[in-house]
């Protein structure tokens, strides 16, 4: 006990230095945390994707859309349970920065194959009835103040035109992982429009969004699938949800792995800060460390001094560093359009990896000083002048 | 005639600086009695201290033995010789070398800290030692809250509070004025008197040595 309020006194015993020393971790490891979110952010919607959903989009690209006509041929594919599909729409709400997913569905089977989105049956129902109806996300909801009734008008630019959608329903996210930023409104109103407005894009959608009854059959489905349409002009690649999600962050690839190594940069710095601290404290005490050997304290002890004063020191810094963390990432969670970051929030695992790096690096940093102290013969020792 | 308490035989130091050896003591033979009050006195750099850290444990001889209470410390190993020292030996300096975040009480405790001592009996002991020395009503005093020569009674509440062997006092009153190293005196030679303490003194000063039963001077590492 008096070995532990010895620690903590040390700590404090220069408090202005401890005090920047654990401000200057804290703002690291609060660096660290939101870098490592984004970074999680973006590989969240590959750790979300369900495994018994498969997408089927065009061959060369899923920009290049598949004819509607398919969706009758896939769902005949043995193991096949429900076939719907999505439709890129784009278009602006109010200006550019309103960014959130708007997307041209089937309502009929939409929620067959996202059950992820919670949804009132009674608001399904209507959604279901009225093709100028939509649904939106929770999180858009709440962003832009949607409520039920309310008209959102649209100005499209894949699809030209003003367009006005009643919302009729706001589902929500199942989990922390779900995408509740999204609107969603009839395919075939779209549809419909076009065919008036444009003919030949009628009949168009982007992409199937295939339920599986086994997962395990995820490969020979996909490849039943595309088989149908070999040697057609519009060939489709089929994959599950989680390699079509990976793939569209597989163009952010460098700058994942910049953001990656500034992180861990982050961790060097952070060392750099505290190992300074603790050899300037260590050295200062030589003298006194050579007192304690002369009354008996063994190497052991020393040890158990010096770690301890720079796991404290570590431990306040990753206390606050992480207490910091949450409101930041929250305000730039209600800064960054949610279309953006459809969910932006702290996973355990940079709870745990803020957490462990902090105190890795108050075992690493005391090393060079424990060295010292006890590589310190106790007469040069007590000769020291700190 | 008491026992042998230190038998120093044959002893020489040297230390090594870019290769050149110097030596400090030289083939030194001593014989320090249980009870005794020895002042090793001699100009600057004459080895006394160095003798003074041979006897304490915490310097090892280049040649010859040391044996204290029938232990020969130079054959023991690092941990062992801190253990020993912790029940042994009890060490005045010359700048009290108090840990300046613990108060007085908790400065005298430490040497406790390594014992299996409860808490309760820790403080009787720390405060028996805080007593004798004179400054009972002190205890929760910081260093910086206390003179010199209170800073150096807690020193030597420290070094006494685990009973040990043997006291050594590297010029314990090498930083104090004159009416504050005659107490740090009086107090020494109560600990010899009254309590048997057995104390080897480095000192300059010859008013502190004579309070001193023996006085040995060293000059270039040997005794004369």
């Amino acid at each position: 006990m008096r070995i532990l309020k010895l620690i903590l006194k040390n700590s404090l015993r220069h408090k202005l230095r401890t005090f920047l020393t654990i401000l200057g971790m804290s703002i690291a490891v609060m660096a660290f945390g939101v870098l490592r979110t984004v970074v999680e952010m973006w590989y969240e919607g590959v750790e979300a994707a369900a495994p018994n959903r498969l997408i089927t989009r065009h061959a060369v690209s899923f920009i290049f859309p598949l004819p509607y006509s398919y969706r009758e041929q896939i769902a005949k594919v043995p193991g096949i349970e429900t076939v719907s599909f999505a439709n890129w729409f784009g278009g602006t709400y109010i200006d550019k920065n309103k960014f959130f997913a708007r997307m041209a569905v089937d309502p009929e089977t939409i929620f067959d194959v996202y059950p992820e989105f919670i949804i009132d049956a009674k608001e399904l129902e209507t959604f279901k009835r009225e093709r100028n109806s939509c649904i939106v996300g929770y999180e858009i909801a709440k962003q832009y103040g949607f409520k039920i009734g309310d008209i959102i008008p649209l100005d499209g630019d894949i699809y030209p035109g003003k367009w006005e959608f009643v919302v009729r329903g706001i589902y929500k996210p199942r989990t922390q992982s779900t995408d509740a930023t999204q609107m969603l409104f009839h395919f075939s109103a779209v549809d419909e429009r076009m065919k008036v407005e444009m003919p030949g894009r009628e009949g168009l959608i982007g992409w199937y969004i295939v339920k599986i009854k086994d997962p395990n059959q995820a490969g020979t489905i996909s490849d039943q699938i595309d088989a149908l349409y070999k040697n057609s002009s519009n060939a489709t690649k089929t994959e599950t949800e989680r390699a079509f999600t990976q793939s569209f962050i597989s163009g952010l690839n460098s700058l994942l792995a910049a953001m990656n190594f500034v992180s861990f940069v982050i961790i060097g710095i952070i060392m750099l800060v505290l190992g300074n601290t603790m050899i300037m404290s260590a050295r200062e005490r030589i003298q006194e460390y050579a007192v304690l050997k002369t009354l008996g304290f063994s190497g052991g002890h020393l040890i158990g001094l010096i770690l301890g004063e720079s796991l404290v020191i570590s431990a306040f810094g990753a206390g606050l560093g992480l207490f910091l963390t949450y409101p930041v990432v929250a305000t730039i969670a209600a800064i960054v359009p949610k279309g953006f970051f459809p969910y932006f929030f702290i996973t355990p695992t940079t709870l745990i990896l803020s957490a462990t790096s902090a105190l890795s690096i108050g075992l690493l940093a005391s090393i060079f000083p424990i060295q010292r102290a006890i590589g310190t013969k106790i007469v040069d020792g007590l000769r020291h002048i700190g | 005639m008491p026992n042998s308490l230190i038998q120093i035989q044959n002893i020489s130091k040297s230390y090594w600086r870019d290769s050149i050896e110097i030596p400090v003591l030289n083939d030194i033979t001593l014989d320090v009695h249980e009870g005794e009050f020895l002042a090793l006195m001699g100009p600057s750099g004459s080895g006394k201290t160095t003798l003074l850290n041979l006897i304490a444990g915490i310097d090892r001889p280049s040649k010859g033995t040391i044996t204290v209470n029938g232990t020969n410390i130079a054959s023991l190993s690092e941990s062992a010789l801190a253990k020993w020292r912790s029940h042994n030996i009890g060490f005045v300096f010359q700048f009290y070398n108090l840990i300046p975040v613990l108060t007085a009480f908790e400065n005298v405790e430490l040497p406790l800290l390594l014992t299996s001592l409860s808490k309760a009996n820790r403080r009787k002991h720390v405060e028996l030692a805080l007593n004798v020395v004179g400054l009972g009503d002190r205890i929760h005093h910081y260093p910086k809250q206390l003179s010199g020569g209170q800073e150096q009674r807690v020193a030597i509440a420290r070094a006494i509070v685990t009973d040990p062997t043997l006291l050594v006092a590297d010029e314990p009153t090498g930083d104090l004025d004159k009416r504050s190293a005659e107490e740090i005196m009086v107090l020494l030679d109560r600990l010899n008197q009254e309590y048997k303490k057995t104390i080897v003194m480095v000192t300059h000063d010859p008013r502190a040595a004579e309070r001193a039963h023996v006085q040995r001077h060293l000059d270039k590492g040997e005794l004369t």
